[in-house]
Parts: C-alpha cells; structure tokens; sequence
C-alpha cells in the first residue's frame, strides 16, 4: 500500500518536472519561462519530497522532507518576482504576440520606483514598446 | 518489479531527460536572465534526483545536501538577480 503510494507520488513528480523542462526549452519568453520554472517545477518537486516523507515512516526524515519543502514553496515566489523584476529593467522585451504590458510605463528608469501613475515625468519610465501599437 | 527498481529505472531516466533539457536552455539562453532561470531550475531538479535516490538507497542523511542546495538555489538567484539590477544603475 505504501510502495503504490510512493509510485504514484514519484510518477506524478517526475512527469511535472519533465514538463518544466519541456516548457522551459519551448516557450517564446523570459518571462514565460519564469512562469514555468516557478510554478510546474516546485509541485513536481514538492510531490517527490512527499513520496520520501511517506516512503520513510520515521519523524525525523519526514520531519526534514517537510522541512525542503516548506522552504521551496516559500522561496519559489520570492526568487521568481526578483528575476523578474531585474530582466524587466535590463531591458528584456515580451514576447511579440503579448497582448498587454501593465508595467508599461510605471517603473522609473533611475529610481526603480514603481508608480501607480504613467504620466508625471513620462522620459523616465521604463518602456519597452516603441510605437503606439506594436510589440518588437 | 519492486519499487527501488521502478524508481531506479524509470524515474530516474525521466529527470535524467528533465536535466538534459534544461542544461540545453542553460547554454543556448538568448539572455543572462535566461542562463540564471535555467541555472535555478537545474538545482530544483537535483533536489528532486537527490530525493528519488534517498529512496532508492534508504539512506536519509542525503536529505540534507537537499537542504543545502535548496538553500544555495534561492541564494545565488536573489544574488544574480541584485546585481543585474543594479549593475547598469547612474
């Protein structure tokens, strides 16, 4: 009943990680293969550290199992908004098929401070589109 | 099949493939921020290998070199992530 349990959990984490994999050699973007690395890589993780903690049935494995785990679903998000945010200020553009960029506009260019407003001193903001109506 | 072998020849082939994908992006990767993307995940995927194989070997102490790259993980990533912000800064 364990072994099952185990199989099922590594399979299922095995599967998750060959798709970030996947999608981190196939999307188009940075910012997509962020998307990816932050999301489908920790689950597959997360559920291979699960099928330790259940495979050893001992307090102080499941105990530091556990422990990784916490520590990677924490960190994921912080480490992905920092990359992020540093590829969005060294100038990497978005994908030329993006539909939208709400940062457009926001993010001083000297300051790195984010505003809310796009209109008080437009020369400074960090843009990556060059005309009104095209992404390149 | 027992589930050592299941893990040993089946599982692990499949992060073997995971990593060969992802060391492909860490090297072609158009920017730096790709290479540092790649270079996070490569050492997420370790975790996950290491944990496949403390199974395999029922030996638990190698949970904590997991720990210990976790750690190195979101460290040189918040690391690389602060000097490409700040490195082209008036």
């Amino acid at each position: 009943m364990t072994s099952t349990i185990v199989a099922i959990l590594a399979t299922l984490g095995a599967l998750f990680v060959l798709l970030a994999a996947v999608g981190i050699v196939r999307m188009p973007d940075t910012y997509l293969r962020i998307s990816v690395t932050t999301k489908a890589a920790t689950l597959g993780v997360g559920l291979l550290l699960l099928a330790v903690a259940i495979y050893f049935q001992e307090l102080s494995t499941t105990t530091r199992a556990m422990i990784i785990l916490v520590f990677l679903f924490m960190t994921a998000p912080v480490s992905a908004h920092l990359i992020g945010r540093a590829s969005y200020f060294i100038g990497i553009r978005l994908w030329k098929n993006s539909v939208m960029d709400d940062l457009e506009g926001k993010y001083q260019r000297n300051s790195h401070v984010l505003k809310s407003e796009t209109d008080d001193t437009p020369e400074d903001n960090v843009r990556h589109r060059d005309n009104e109506d095209d992404f390149l | 099949m027992t589930l050592e072998d299941y893990l040993y020849y089946i599982i692990l082939p499949i992060l073997m493939l995971a990593i060969i994908l992802i060391f492909y992006r860490f090297l072609k990767g158009p920017s730096i921020a790709d290479k540092i993307i790649a270079l996070d995940l490569l050492i997420t995927t370790g975790i996950g290998v290491i944990s496949i194989y403390t199974i395999v070997t029922t030996k638990s102490t190698l949970l904590d070199v997991a720990m210990i790259l976790a750690l190195i993980a979101f460290l040189s990533t918040v690391a690389l992530s602060y000097y490409l912000e700040k490195r082209n800064r008036k």
